[in-house]
Order: structure tokens, then sequence, then C-alpha cells
């Protein structure tokens, strides 16, 4: 038998070699969430079939229905509104994979390795992230074909889809911290349903608020999902009646997003490390 | 000799329940101690206590020369943990479940795959290792886990009923794994329902009940404590009981048990398989046929009812406190 190298205390470890393993560790678990799609592949629908079936409803059957104020083809508004709803997207997926591997007691085996608090989450967070990656390639594709298009230089382009993805990753540290209240993988799946799918249609991202009751398009207008919908429909050049509504966010939506973003990101990645480290304790 | 696991005075409440109630505990490196205790004893939690997956109210507990609360992390590289609540994942193959584990270790990629080959050798895993674990029989599971508790090479290995849910035929391949281990000088601690488990691995068994420690010693000394085995016969119809019970009250250690309904002859019986041939004979010769012997041994509910009173299956309502606790 091969001998293993003697482990190092780890309080005798320097900052720099806790952060190398920190991110070696953290490698490591995105690889297997990664793995686990490559045998999974049904685990993607999410992010691949379910966004094309979103973008041909609504474009084909409530869209004609839809007018914009300001005028523009429903088309090329509704892709920024998806882009949207992906990110917000990122959060449930994210608690049901965490509350599962909490139920399965795979967590427990993690928290007994010598391993960084952090990187369990991490590791989620950055495989749930790049599943967002794909699903913005299926976004831009789907969308091409029904026939909205870029009319905005190649860097707004990617400054709209960097912010769409900063989004998912502050969305993803508020599903972390879900899916570690909730034990329950079909709590935290009910839990998209309940928070998250409001929280898609209560925005701009498939129609315009102007036409809601007052109190709900001033919750619509301040949703953050409003916010990158509308940076989206800017930065590509899409039509955005947002643009005609007096709300801050809406007069700043790439700020407004990337600051809804910071925000939920300073806010549930602690806390998420937290409740990882004080679970069962 | 040096301790690997002490522990003292360990007390942990999960609302109005009291898991642990003061339980001090000490195993001596390179020895197996049997922690052993009916649902809800709180052998779990104190798995979970000395494993730093769970912080004691009160008390301290020290493992592998570390405190478990302040060096947590310490501990957590000299440790192995296995059983009812450490698992793996389900959709990646045995052998990738292995290979993460050991990367998680710090060992190199390459390195992390030969100990895992190594340890699918050893556990006899090797043709399922590339399958999805979800296919796995309840026995293939434990093996892996127990291998997965296994790759960093831990000195103090945690076993928490490690064949609880296995058929008969799983727990004797699972016993033979656990004594390669202790034979390999790997001091273990595993906790069981099982009295008979206990005896087969452990060199001495704690007794716990209610979050406490309330008999400890050999597996000998334990169940000399509950009285010796017994002697039953069932006699074939028509033979003559009177005769039966004769025979067993000359060899027996104690007196002797007659049920006519159903023909039983029991009889509490010290000298063990070795008297047993003399006492066929005997009542060969005394013309009684036997439609069925058993020796009995002295179970779990035994120990519990000579050293409480109560039996060892906790009433209904406390079973499912404590899957929602842990």
């Amino acid at each position: 038998m091969t001998a293993l190298p003697v482990p190092l205390p780890l309080s005798g470890e320097s900052v720099s070699r806790r952060a190398y393993w920190a991110l070696a560790n953290t490698l490591v678990l995105t690889k297997r969430s990664m793995a686990r799609i490559a045998r999974e592949p049904e685990q993607l629908l999410d992010v691949t079939i379910q966004p094309v079936i979103f973008v041909l409803l609504f474009t084909y059957v409530f869209g004609s229905a839809i007018a914009l104020p300001g005028g523009g083809s429903y088309h090329e508004y509704l892709i920024g509104g998806m882009f949207g709803m992906a990110m917000a997207g990122t959060a449930p997926g994210t608690a049901v994979g965490i509350s599962t591997d909490m139920k399965s007691g795979l967590i427990d085996r993690f928290r007994a390795l010598p391993i960084s608090r952090a990187a369990v989450l991490a590791g989620r967070v950055i495989s749930d992230l790049s599943t967002q990656v794909l699903g913005s390639a299926v976004l831009i594709v789907t969308g091409l074909c029904v026939g909205w298009g870029i009319h905005r230089g190649p860097v707004d382009a990617v400054a709209a889809i960097a912010i769409t993805l900063f989004s998912a990753f502050a969305m993803t540290w508020a599903g972390a911290c879900a899916g570690m209240m909730l034990t329950n993988p079909e709590a935290a799946q009910a839990l998209g349903f309940i928070v998250f799918l409001p929280l898609s249609f209560v925005s701009n991202a498939f129609v315009p608020t102007q036409g809601m009751p007052g109190w709900l398009r001033a919750v619509a207008n301040w949703n953050p999902l409003s916010a990158v919908a509308a940076s989206c429909r800017n930065l590509f050049g899409n039509p955005n009646p947002a643009a005609r509504v007096g709300a801050w966010p809406m007069q700043h939506p790439e700020l407004a997003a990337v600051l809804w973003s910071v925000g939920l990101t300073v806010v549930f990645a602690p806390l998420a490390v937290l409740l990882y480290r004080r679970k069962a304790f | 000799m040096a301790l690997a696991v002490e522990a003292s005075e360990l007390t942990r409440r999960f609302g109005s329940t009291t898991a642990l109630d003061g339980l001090d505990l000490a195993v001596e490196a390179g020895t197996v101690v049997g922690l052993l205790g009916p649902n809800g004893a709180g052998k779990t939690t104190a798995v979970r206590v000395l494993t730093t997956l769970l912080r004691p109210d009160r008390g301290t507990a020290r493992v592998a020369g570390h405190d478990v609360v302040s060096e947590a992390g310490e501990v957590r590289r000299l440790i192995g943990l296995a059983g009812q609540y450490a698992a793996l994942d389900e959709s990646l193959s045995g052998r990738a479940n292995l290979v993460m584990v050991g990367q998680l270790c710090r060992l190199s990629g390459r390195r992390a795959r030969r100990r895992a080959d190594e340890l699918l050798a050893r556990f006899d895993l090797l043709d399922a290792a590339r399958r999805g674990v979800k296919t796995y029989s309840g026995g293939m599971r434990r093996r892996l886990d127990l291998a997965a508790s296994l790759v960093a090479r831990p000195e103090v290995l945690f076993l928490d009923e490690p064949t609880t849910g296995l058929d008969p035929r799983s727990r004797l391949v699972m016993w033979e794994v656990i004594r390669t281990l202790v034979a390999d000088g790997t001091t273990v601690l595993l906790t069981t329902q099982y009295l008979d488990e206990a005896d087969q691995l452990a060199d001495r068994v704690v007794v716990v009940d209610h979050g406490r420690v309330i008999a400890e010693g050999t597996p000998g000394e334990l169940k000399a404590s509950v009285g010796a085995q017994r002697l039953e016969i069932a006699v074939a119809p028509g033979s003559d009981l009177g005769a039966a019970a004769g025979v067993l009250a000359r060899n027996g250690s104690g007196p002797v048990h007659l049920d006519r309904g159903r023909n039983l002859v029991a009889v509490p019986f010290a000298a063990g398989a070795r008297r047993l041939p003399a006492v066929l004979a005997e009542l060969s010769e005394a013309g009684v046929l036997l439609d069925d012997l058993s020796i009995l041994r002295p179970s779990l509910d035994d120990v519990f009812l000579t050293l409480t009173g109560h039996a060892a299956t906790p009433e209904p309502a406390e079973r499912p406190k404590e899957a929602e606790l842990v």
C-alpha cells in the first residue's frame, strides 16, 4: 500500500496555502456537480428545453395580444425578460440540489472532512452558474430563430450577459440559503413555485408594467428581475418600455441590477456559509 | 495506553428531548469499542459530537488527542465516518465517489485514483466500480461507504450502525471487513443495536440508554451480568415431557421452565455447547424424541431488562423524533 503524505495541522497552515486548498476543494466539488449532470442530463431541462418552450409560448400565444407602450416587436421585447427569468431560475435549482445533499447525508460526509467550509457551497454555486451559461446560449439561439436581434455593439451585448450572470450568481446564494433551511428537496422545489414563479411574473419580464395596478406596478418596477430584463433590452437595443417608467431602477437598470446583485451576494453568501457551519450545531 | 477517544459529561438537548445526558466514554487506541443501545439511546448523537458534526451543550471530548470543538479541523484529518448519516453521491459511480473523497483529502488526481482502486479491490467492488451508486445493493453501499471513510487512512474510525438494515449474508461480509480493519490497528468506535454484533466485533461494550452509560465491560462480562444462555427443547408429541424436564434439571444451572401447551422445556444452561452431547445422550436414553433444540443467548432486550428494567424497544412515539433531530 502506498503511504499518504502526513496531513498538516490546519492551525499551522499559512493563509495562502489554505486559500490554495480551498480553491482546489472547490474545483473538485464543482467537477462533482458537473459529473452528476453528465450522468443525468435531464437535470439540464430547466436551462435547455424550458426556455425554448417559454419563448415559443410567449411569442406566438400571448405575444400577439400584448401591445408595447412606445411600440416595437414583442419577439424582440421578450428575450430580455427571458434573461431576467433565467437569472431568477437558478435559485430553486440550487436550493433543490443542496437540500438533496443535506437529506442524503452527503453534506455530513463533507462536513466531517478537513475541507474548507465554503468549498461545498461554492462548488455548487459555480456549477449551477455554468449551466446558466449554457442556458444563455440556448436562449440566444432560440431568440435569433424567432426574430430577436442584437442591435448594439458587442461590448454592450457582453455587458448584458455579464449582468445576467452576476445576478444569477447572487440568486444562487439565496437558493443555497433556502436549500440549507429546507432540508427536504420537495419543500425546496415548492419554494421555487411559491417564490420564484411570482417573482418572475410580477416584473416586466413578460409584460410591460404600465398596465398593472399601482401597488403591483411599484413592486414590479423595483423587482431585481425587472432591472436585469430592462438592462438586457437596453444593452441589446431591443424595445424597452420600462424606459418610460419613472421609478429609479427603471431609469438606471444596469446600475440597479448590479446593486441588487451586490446586495444579494453580500447578504446571502455569508449567511449560506454561516448556515452550513451551524447546521445541526 | 493512550486514549483515542475521551469524552466526559457530554450533554446535548434538542428542544425538550435530552439526547446526551452526561455521557462519559474512553476508547483505548487500537481497540474496538461497541456503543450498544436501542433506537433513541443517544448513540448517533454521540457519534455526531465526536465527529465534529454536532456541538455539545456541555462537556468535552477529545478524539485522537484533539478537542472536537476547538480543534475540529485537526480532528477531521484523523477520523473516518461511515454509517447511517454519512452518505455518498448517488448519481456518481462508486469509483468517482472515492476519487472525489481522495482529492478532497488532498491527494493528487493520480494518487486519489490509485487509492480508490485499492479500496474497491479490497471491498470486492471492482466489478461495480463504474456503475452509479444508485444501482448498488444495500450491502455494496455500506461497503463503499466504509471504503470512503478509509480513503485518508484515519486513526480513529466511527461506524454508525454499520449493518442495520442489511441481510444476514451482507452482515457477515461487513463483519469480516471490519475485522480486517481492526487487525490493521485502526481504533474503531461502532454503534449497534445488536448484542451479537458487539459480541463479534468489540473488545469492550458500552451500553447506553437515555443518553447515559448504564453498563460497561467486555462482551463476556456483560453477558455474565445478564445471566447465562438457556437451553430450550421442543419435545415430539407423545414423548415424555416429565422425563425431558428431569434430564434438563440435572444438566441445567437453574430452575426448569415447563410449557406443556407447546411441549417446550427450557433451563438456564451455563455449561454451553460443550455439555450438549451429554444432554442429548441422556435424552435419548430416557426415550425422549425431539422436534427442535436451541441454545438461546441473552438478547439486547434481556440486557436492557436486566440493567434498566425496561425493554430495549422504545415506545413508538420516540422514533420519529430522533429522525427529525438528526
